[in-house]
């Protein structure tokens, strides 16, 4: 196995040996790697079943989650090389700075503004209308990083807000609760938003929640064309 | 050699539309050129055209043909893509926009030998 080892600075890749078992995960791996090893191995791991989003990693080249990756279904000619997430900045080994991956989901208005107090009767929704569906369609990120890492426009142009901010964008511009969706579209329709997608479509090969950033940002682009025809933004 | 995340249907469907379009950009201006020596220069228009009835030329055509059709309906792809509701066969359009470009520039072929 062959490991990124470095900093913001620099690094290389460093060789392992490890067991091979049946049944095992890229995550068990690493950790059998840290502690039996090399201790000073950093990575990111919380709930180990796919819930968290915390320990996506490159796994031969593509951004996979480590937990839920087996090593049976990514060995290549019994190796396999690890490294950290494409498009964020390396703090050390495999652990990344997600801090402006959550910037752009600010900028993206991710926040959801209901327009009722507690004192308010909660309200009704329906489950089946195609607004509630596309907001549910979208809702289930839990934010790995591993569609902002698969994107090359996020490469090319480091304002871009990226899939995971503008999929959050369109599910809740889809909740019917919400109260901010012009300043919304106005945030995703601006020059780091939803225009400058190429539609290469690796978000949503890669995501691991099987969610449709691609399909969620053109949304987003008829959204904002109905909205500029109009002229509300 | 891609790298291995762009290693799918859809990122080489990307890539052949853009390489289609700049292959499009750089032949325009050549054939607009040529087609205004129709004016300005006839006789080398005319050993021109004899020259594009070699099958060499038309083996070039038939790949000029083949760019402009995957354009033509990798485009449309794109916007169907953004202006229709989604759809779940996306690799599938993507590969009716190369089997039709394919088709036609086959005919094409077939009908300039």
């Amino acid at each position: 196995m062959s490991v990124w080892r470095g900093d913001a600075n620099a690094g290389e890749l460093q060789h392992f040996q490890v067991p091979q078992q049946e049944n095992q995960t890229i995550l068990d791996l690493v950790t059998w790697i840290q502690r039996e090893t090399e201790p000073g191995l950093a990575y990111r791991f919380s709930c180990r079943v796919g819930m968290c989003g915390s320990c996506a990693m490159m796994i031969n080249g593509i951004p996979r989650w480590a937990c839920r990756t087996h090593v049976q279904k990514v060995v290549q000619g019994n190796q396999v090389t690890i490294e950290p997430l494409r498009n964020m900045p390396v703090i050390r080994d495999l652990v990344c700075d997600m801090s402006e991956f959550f910037a752009k989901w600010k900028q993206a208005e991710g926040q959801f503004r209901g327009g009722k107090s507690r004192y308010d009767a909660v309200e009704q929704l329906k489950p089946d209308t195609p607004k509630r569906r596309a907001a549910n369609a979208a809702i289930e990120c839990i934010n790995c990083g591993i569609c902002y890492s698969a994107c090359d426009v996020v490469s090319w142009n480091k304002s871009y807000l990226g899939p995971a901010a503008l999929n959050r964008a369109w599910s809740l511009l889809n909740d019917e609760r919400d109260q901010h969706s012009l300043l919304r579209l106005k945030a995703v329709a601006s020059d780091a938003g939803c225009h400058n997608c190429h539609s290469h479509q690796s978000c949503t090969q890669y995501c691991p929640n099987e969610l449709n950033p691609t399909g969620a940002i053109a949304g987003l682009k008829r959204m904002a064309a109905v909205a500029a025809l109009r002229g509300d933004i | 050699m891609l790298r291995p995340h762009r290693r799918h249907a859809l990122w080489v469907a990307f890539l052949l539309h853009r390489i289609s379009g700049l292959g499009l950009a750089i032949f325009l201006p050549v054939h607009f050129l040529v087609l205004g020596l129709a004016l300005e220069d006839s006789e080398t228009m005319d050993r021109l055209l004899l020259w594009s009835d070699s099958v060499l030329v038309k083996l070039a055509e038939f790949g000029l043909v083949f760019l402009l059709a995957v354009h033509l309906f990798g485009g449309l792809r794109l916007l169907a893509l953004e202006f229709l509701p989604w759809s779940n066969r996306q690799k599938t359009f993507a590969a009716l926009a190369l089997a039709g470009s394919f088709l036609l520039a086959c005919l094409f072929l077939i009908r300039a030998v």
